[in-house]
């Protein structure tokens, strides 16, 4: 699968530099309809009160500021504690919350990768993505080629990110077509029966949680 | 009025085939094609009547299984391999 440097992938749209660094072509075309609706309804939330300028900007610093480290927090703690572990399968909504996670209106459900399953996460639909844990999706998980291929060859597409899963082991492909947002919980890593929950949360990657890759090994 | 939809996991169900216009958030690629209940997840704003600014009643909503070779017949990769997606009641009958 493609991964998400695009910009550097595509210098025949976006020109490249004299010195030789490919740039983004100026956004100067017109507005399309649904950007000039969303600036309209913007001004007229803020005209009437209802929100202002720092708020926004405020909501849009905390989605950028959320990022695989919290999943990756929660999936360590689980590692190490199989009492969180039972209540994060049961419901991991609570379960991350009692991590001081915000969930908000999010129903997550973590799903357990072990010696007889991989799970692998995907929205055929659109882009629903555990954003409260993992912060915004990877621009591939957004393409039409990531959401129709995981349905459909999903051993295939793990092999192009690199994970081989042994025939005797069944693929779970989980399609977020609804209200649920999904983590994996992958497989804890041979070799790190000595480590703590912070250096085990360095081991947990994005994909890893998405079902797209394995967490490092020690 | 509808034959409800047995509620229980491993009750088998079919996606109904239908093709309604608007917004719908059941996936073409599963409609007509039977899986098992995996769980319910209780009731949730119809997203159908949502995305036009109505409310209506809240609706069941259910995770369903599928084996790969239901869903993509000879063509599946693996067939064993299986595919869960969460399913709404009013899209789902009975298999007998």
């Amino acid at each position: 699968m493609p991964h998400d440097h695009h910009d550097h992938d595509h210098f025949h749209h976006d020109g490249m530099s004299p010195s030789g660094h490919p740039y983004r072509a100026d956004n100067d075309t017109p507005l399309t309809y649904w950007q000039t609706m969303e600036i309209a309804v913007r001004e007229i939330l803020i005209e009437k009160g209802i929100t202002t300028p720092e708020e926004i900007a405020r909501q849009i610093d905390e989605m950028d500021a959320r990022s695989p480290a919290n999943g990756a927090a929660v999936v360590a703690r689980a590692w190490v504690d199989p009492a969180f572990k039972t209540r994060l399968l049961d419901d991991a909504s609570a379960a991350s919350a009692e991590m001081g996670f915000d969930i908000g209106g999010l129903r997550l459900i973590a799903v357990e990768n072990t010696d007889e399953v991989h799970n692998m996460i995907v929205c055929t639909l659109c882009s629903c993505y555990p954003r409260n844990l993992l912060g915004l999706p990877p621009d591939w998980y957004k393409t039409r080629a990531y959401r129709s291929r995981a349905v459909k060859e999903p051993r295939k597409v793990l092999e192009e990110f690199g994970v081989t899963i042994p025939d005797q082991v069944k693929i779970r492909v989980h399609d977020s077509t609804a209200d649920m947002r999904y983590i994996v919980l992958p497989a804890r890593p041979a070799g790190t029966g000595s480590m703590g929950e912070a250096e085990l949360a360095r081991l947990v990657t994005r994909d890893s949680m998405i079902g797209t890759g394995l967490p490092k090994t020690p | 009025m509808e034959t409800p939809v047995h509620k229980a996991p491993f009750h088998k169900v079919r996606v109904k085939t239908m093709m309604p216009p608007g917004h719908i958030r059941t996936p073409a690629y599963l409609r007509g094609k039977v899986g098992v209940i995996e769980r319910p997840l209780g009731e949730f704003g119809n997203p159908e009547l949502l995305a036009y600014g109505h409310q209506g009643p809240k609706k069941p909503l259910y995770r369903v299984r599928f084996t790969m070779a239901e869903v993509w017949g000879p063509g599946a990769e693996t067939p064993t391999d299986t595919l869960d997606a969460e399913i709404f009641e009013h899209w789902l009958e009975p298999v007998e």
